[in-house]
């Protein structure tokens, strides 16, 4: 995407009048005036300042969409062949920034609040108290650990991935069949998975996998003991998120040179020296793109841990994502709960920039 | 002949390599098959399970259990009760009902606008303020990092004021959020690999760029298009998190409800794998029927 002007060229006469701009503008303005007078209306009534209001927010909703689609059409109106243009991109540009930024302003200031959705009195500003609190809660830095744990567990989710996807690459017959049972894990949610196989494959009584153990004398603990609570959270996630690296190494080594591969073969390499030094380097750009869009995927882990743990052993299995949302459930502490959420943000913003840096220094090529 | 075509030692020893790599690489593939399939396997038998079986860890149907309907029967849906009003299904088909229509709406509206988006990046050059083509792709692509913890908190807030708490509006909202940088990824893949000589000559012959867009590209994209659709289905289908924290009774949808029985450990076994059953049984059938579609849109954009 290095293109300086459009790629497609349209050839503009535009002869747009005064009073076709001013149309454009009125609309867009008047559409706005109402938006925000309805919205200062509202909160003066919130406020008990005056008598006439809505019950909820959700005029003021409708005001706003009445904006966006006025501010598009506007586009048109005033810009002419250029406005039809920028139309592609801005009803898409405008969604995100509605949802994303306003609730991120949002919550950057209710996370310097204390406020308890069970309380009734508001959002109390409370200055720096939520950050000293968050310094203090070692629940919290103990989920911040096991994120590195569950993210450094992706490695070996990469070599299992490659692995699969080399034995599918192969000379085999059934493929397709082999596909799609592969590919299974990745449609089932993780609330199901965590039922079939947290709560009810790895149940320590009746579980199939249990009573195998016990067949060979052992004592299965699964959710009892730290670590290895640990290990059956990544194992299942791991389940689930396979097939998803393994289909995107698969497509990269489909789209290998034939040619390279059989050049080698020829100058008599065996299949070990023809992966190590053809196939691997040559699937670094695939395997760098699989392995980032996994990591950032594995940051939002929260759903097995929440169903089959709730975090426990004494925290030992928390990510950051579940950790907040008992912090929520149970003590519907909003504020404190946002706060925590933002610093999660801030780091993850770091890591993942200052992998994507190492990534393309490493690469010498944009990822 | 036996003379010319004599096993030379060499040849065999190829031969028995050959043939130990052939076992080497089916037996992974059954191993992997076997890890892959039993979960979903193990599922299915217990909802026809009863106690008994269950204790046991009775495996295969038919051979050491007979199969009953128990499982199903607790969400209504056996062939017993299947005429007879039922409210345990009627719950289940509302939150069925509640899923599809979030997960087919935001996947819809995702696919709608994230197309439109990434045709205009891989087109046109704009330039909003300081915000160049480029700097657009990496706004739209950056959402992916946004955890959705982090919206989660202010979002409740805000739908409570807005009446949006507990209904489908809200969640197709967040949703289509969700999905959309993924479609746009899938997306700009695609329209950059349709040949611009095509709304070129379009455009010649007296369409618009949104002519050429509807008539032309259209098409084309198509196969992107709805391998960028179910891949948002999936994701959204699953979706547990903001639908756990944003609806209670009236717009939750299936996975909430399998979590809310998760709780009931133990004893109703059966009646927890029927449920979970027909949880993933949509899924399952759309992975078999449309896996070239899944496998496109996650290859998209992997390989350049």
């Amino acid at each position: 995407m290095n293109t300086v002007g459009d790629l497609l060229h349209t050839v503009t006469a535009d002869n747009i009048s005064d009073g076709r701009k001013r149309l454009g503008k009125s609309l867009v303005w008047g559409s706005a005036l109402l938006c925000v007078s309805l919205a200062v209306l509202q909160a003066a009534y919130q406020a008990d300042h005056i008598s006439i209001g809505f019950e909820t927010w959700r005029p003021i909703l409708y005001a706003y969409m009445l904006w966006a689609t006025a501010l598009c059409f506007a586009q048109v109106i005033v810009n002419g062949e250029k406005g039809k243009r920028t139309l592609f991109v801005l009803p898409a540009a405008l969604f995100v920034i509605s949802l994303v930024v306003f609730p991120l302003l949002f919550a950057l200031y209710i996370s310097f609040t204390d406020w308890n959705l069970a309380s009734p009195n508001g959002p109390q500003p409370n200055g720096w108290d939520n950050l000293v609190q968050m310094w203090n809660d070692s629940f919290y830095w103990n989920a911040l650990k096991n994120m590195v744990y569950y993210v450094l567990v992706v490695g070996v989710e990469y070599v299992i991935a490659f692995g699969l996807a080399l034995l599918l690459n192969a000379q085999i017959r059934a493929r397709k069949f082999f596909r799609v049972v592969f590919l299974l894990p990745l449609m089932l949610s993780p609330v199901a998975v965590s039922w079939m196989i947290g709560k009810s494959m790895f149940e320590v009584r009746f579980g199939p996998v249990s009573r195998l153990i016990r067949e060979f004398g052992g004592e299965p603990t699964f959710f009892g003991n730290p670590e290895i609570a640990r290990f059956m959270i990544m194992a299942m996630d791991a389940w689930t998120f396979i097939p998803f690296m393994m289909i995107m190494l698969l497509a990269g080594l489909q789209a290998l040179p034939r040619e390279v591969l059989e050049a080698s073969k020829v100058d008599g390499a065996s299949g070990w020296q023809s992966f190590k030094e053809i196939v691997f380097p040559l699937m670094l750009p695939v395997s760098v793109t699989a392995v980032v869009i996994r990591i950032i995927f594995k940051l939002k882990l929260a759903d097995v841990i929440i169903n089959v743990t709730s975090g426990g052993p004494g925290g030992a299995t928390d990510s950051v994502t579940s950790f907040i949302f008992r912090e929520y459930r149970d003590r519907s502490n909003v504020g404190y709960g946002t706060l925590l959420a933002m610093v999660y943000l801030v780091l993850i913003i770091i890591f993942v920039t200052l992998l994507l840096k190492l990534v393309s220094r490493w690469m010498e090529r944009p990822a | 002949m036996t003379a010319i075509f004599k096993e030379h030692e060499a040849d065999l020893r190829v031969n028995t390599k050959w043939w130990a790599s052939r076992v080497a690489i089916y037996t992974a593939l059954f191993i992997w098959m076997i890890v892959c399939l039993f979960p979903i396997l193990w599922t299915i038998t217990t909802s026809f399970k009863l106690a008994p079986d269950v204790m046991k860890g009775n495996l295969i149907p038919w051979w050491d259990f007979t199969p009953r309907w128990k499982g199903w029967e607790s969400i209504g849906l056996s062939p017993r009760l299947i005429g007879e009003v039922s409210t345990v299904r009627e719950e289940f088909f509302k939150r069925f009902w509640n899923s599809t229509i979030i997960s087919i709406s935001a996947a819809l509206l995702a696919v709608i606008l994230g197309s439109l988006a990434a045709y205009g990046l891989s087109r046109f050059s704009y330039r909003f303020g300081f915000m160049k083509n480029s700097d657009i792709s990496f706004f739209f692509l950056s959402q992916m990092i946004l955890p959705p913890v982090v919206l989660a908190l202010p979002f409740l807030i805000l739908y409570k004021s807005l009446g949006l708490l507990d209904s489908r509006i809200g969640l197709i909202l967040l949703y289509t959020l969700m999905v959309l940088p993924i479609v746009i990824w899938i997306m700009r893949d695609q329209f950059q690999g349709i040949p611009i000589e095509l709304e070129e000559a379009a455009l010649v012959d007296g369409l618009g760029i949104w002519g050429a867009f509807t008539q032309i590209v259209l098409p084309i994209a198509l196969p992107g298009m709805v391998a960028a659709f179910i891949l948002s289905l999936v994701l959204c289908w699953n979706e547990y998190f903001f639908a756990a924290l944003l609806t209670s009774s009236n717009a939750s949808t299936l996975p909430v409800m399998v979590a809310s029985q998760t709780g009931s450990q133990g004893i109703n076994w059966w009646s927890m794998a029927a449920l979970s059953s027909a949880a993933i049984l949509p899924l399952v059938i759309v992975a078999i029927f449309l896996e070239k579609y899944i496998i496109k849109g996650m290859a998209a954009g992997a390989v350049k």
